[in-house]
């Protein structure tokens, strides 16, 4: 018999059934449709993680405290204190490859002004801080040189210390603020950044020289974490092994003891986070993989129904002239017609959600390429997989016995 | 005229477990071009057994079978189902016709396990068939549009379509009321006149008279043949019914 026929006749049959054929389409719509939304979720997180991390500074290399086991951090008081200001003195003189660094001191404690108070981070960074993190003040300005030298107490705010200390839209600039008792004049406010991936508030904070953290605030000699800045993207390995020699010798640290400080790049960021996302891909791919198989266990369902309801069909066909093939192809061509239709709504339906669940977290909207012709071939496949042990079971029956079925 | 069906020293036997049941037991019978044979008999003496192998359907235990001058006992299935296909028309007493497909489609069916026929030809052809048994008006009903008797008609119009050199009905009246089931046999009386070589199965024995030959079957064997007299001519029958008033 031509294909066209036989799909001519496969189609006609599940016509006789519309609603059903639907039903059992639906199953196979939901699996690609999942699989593709699914393999889009893990893929859109990806690169937006991938996006939030290249964000938070410019090909930025961080150098913290302690060393780093296999296990984790190793925390020790000696060890906790390793870094100084002088490191990052050293490391601008003697790493080609680091293009700015500005060491870094925290505190937390109650902003305060007047009536309103807010529990927020202290920062003391250096001049090259706006440069590194890839920030700018949107009102007011930056700290200068003399007042990092001086210690001032002159500070800038993220908009979410602006917000809950001044109101929305207020212009904090001139006004004086305290933190930790300590008074400190606003000069500046830092632009908007919003959350980043991992939820926290980047706008929730408060700049001052580091120096005035470290001596007026914290009152401790040492620095919390070094960031740096390398030349270019491609420089941030680089620069992490200039700034691991520079500081060993710096440290005077014998060959055969550990660094007393950790670097980490967004190479290494990235490459961790990456393994997350790729599981959480699979993962997600998998379920919506047992979907699309549940799927096709559906359609297999359906056409042994079919086959043993269309029995006396099936007989007739055969005493007309239908040969053993001819049934089994019609069957196949009922199946697969099916699943292929199935996996085109599925792809568009897939395609779709993508795009609604990308735009509403605000994420990149990635179909993954391939993943369309992927789904539809593996549709093919179950089409005939699972159609064809109930199209051989139609084939194999002899047409008498057929006929005579009730 | 020429031996169309010759049936020699043929037996049947069915194996349902260990009991072996002989449905027929070596018959022999002979039908010529241009024949309208009735097979009659008790139930369960091997008529359709009988019917289903002269249809290709089935094979014979023992003996030959020789159709238009080819064995059949030495076919594979698939060339008994292009046998089929060419040679045979098929008539059944619950029609078979697929649920929910028009007339015309299920006079096309057989066609389209023909490649050698194409879409227009078939469409074609089975307008033809619909029209000489006289349901060109009804091409596009379905079968649950239709009565009894009109869906044996495009089940008539469907063994036609594929001009067999034979047509078999097994018990093609046996779900039709009287009037219904002459004007079926006026329909096959009708094909024969114009050559169609008919054997069919009845019980009963004024349709039988419709055919030229009767032969009549008891316990998986011939018990005798006769040459039917007088005939019933179903169209003159048709007649002189009395048209049903309730
Ligand atoms: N598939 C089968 N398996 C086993 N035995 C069968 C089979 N088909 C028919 N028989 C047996 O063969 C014998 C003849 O059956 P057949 O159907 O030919 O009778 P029949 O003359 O057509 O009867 P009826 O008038 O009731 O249709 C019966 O005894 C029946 O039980
Ligand atoms: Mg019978």
């Amino acid at each position: 018999m031509s294909i066209k026929n036989l799909f001519k006749i496969a189609l006609n049959a599940l016509l006789r059934n519309k609603f059903r054929a639907f039903l059992t389409m639906l199953g196979i719509i939901i699996g690609v449709a999942s699989v593709i939304t699914m393999l889009g979720i893990g893929e859109g997180s990806k690169v937006s993680i991938q996006q939030q991390i290249a964000g938070m500074g410019l090909n930025l290399v961080t150098v913290v405290p302690g060393s780093q086991q296999r296990g984790g951090v190793q925390f020790g008081a000696s060890t906790m204190q390793s870094l100084k200001e002088t490191d990052v003195d050293v490391i601008l003189a003697d790493c080609p490859a680091v293009q700015a660094a500005t060491p870094e001191v925290r505190g937390n404690g109650q902003a305060v002004f007047g009536a309103l108070n807010w529990p927020t981070s202290l920062y003391g960074e250096n001049l090259s801080y706006l440069q590194i993190r890839e920030r700018s003040v949107v009102s007011g300005r930056m700290f200068t040189d003399r007042e990092l030298s001086g210690a001032g107490k002159v500070c800038l705010l993220g908009q979410t210390v602006v917000k809950n200390l001044f109101g929305e839209g207020a212009d904090p600039v001139g006004q004086v603020i305290r933190f930790k008792k300590i008074p400190f004049l606003v000069i500046g406010v830092l632009d908007p950044k919003g959350l980043n991936t991992f939820g926290q508030d980047q706008d929730d904070l408060i700049l001052a020289p580091f120096t005035t953290v470290q001596k007026r605030v914290q009152a401790i000699t040492w620095v919390q974490s070094i960031y740096t800045s390398a030349i270019d993207s491609k420089s941030t390995e680089l620069a992490a092994a200039q700034i691991t020699e520079t500081l060993r010798r710096h440290h005077k640290i014998k060959a055969s003891d550990q660094d007393d400080f950790t670097i980490r790049n967004q190479t290494q960021l990235l490459s961790t986070f990456s393994s997350v996302s790729n599981i959480l891909t699979v993962l997600l791919g998998a379920i919506a993989g047992i979907s699309l198989l549940v799927g096709g266990i559906g359609i297999m369902n359906i056409m042994y129904v079919s086959v043993t309801e269309r029995t006396r069909e099936i007989g007739l066909r055969m005493a007309i002239g239908g040969k053993g093939r001819d049934i089994l192809m019609q069957f196949l061509a009922e199946s697969m017609l099916l699943s292929i239709t199935g996996g085109i709504i599925g792809i568009m339906v897939g395609i779709a959600a993508s795009k609604i669940i990308g735009s509403a977290m605000a994420w990149p909207i990635v179909v993954l390429p391939g993943s369309e012709i992927l789904s539809f071939a593996v549709c093919t496949v179950i089409g005939v997989f699972f159609g064809w042990y109930p199209a051989k079971k139609a084939s194999n029956l002899d047409p008498i016995d057929a006929l005579r079925y009730e | 005229m020429k031996n169309l069906i010759e049936i020699i020293k043929l037996k049947k036997d069915y194996y349902v477990g260990e009991v072996t049941v002989h449905a027929l037991k070596g018959v022999d019978m002979v039908v010529t071009e241009g024949e309208f044979v009735a097979i009659m008999g008790a139930s369960g003496s091997g008529k359709s057994t009988m019917l289903n192998i002269i249809g290709c359907l089935d094979k014979p235990t023992l003996g030959d079978y020789i159709l238009d001058g080819i064995n059949i006992s030495g076919l594979s299935k698939n060339e008994l189902a292009s046998y089929r296909n060419k040679k045979l028309g098929f008539v059944f007493q619950t029609y078979n016709l697929l649920p929910r497909t028009t007339a015309l489609d299920n006079v096309e069916l057989p066609l389209m396990y023909n490649s050698a026929v194409k879409s227009k030809e078939r469409r074609e052809r089975a307008l033809a068939a619909l029209e000489s048994v006289g349901l060109s008006d009804r091409i596009y009903h379905k079968p649950n549009q239709l009565s009894g008797g009109q869906q044996q008609r495009v089940a008539i119009a469907r063994s036609l379509v594929n001009d067999p050199v034979v047509i078999l009905a097994d018990e093609a009246t046996g779900n039709l009321d009287t009037r219904t089931s002459y004007e079926i046999m006026a329909l096959f009386q009708e094909l024969n006149s114009k050559g169609k070589t008919v054997v069919f199965v009845t019980h009963e024995p004024d349709i039988a008279k419709c055919a030229t030959r009767n032969i009549i079957f008891k316990d998986g064997v011939i018990l005798r043949e006769s040459v039917v007299r007088d005939r019933t001519n179903a169209r003159e029958m048709l007649a002189s019914m009395p048209v049903e008033v309730d």
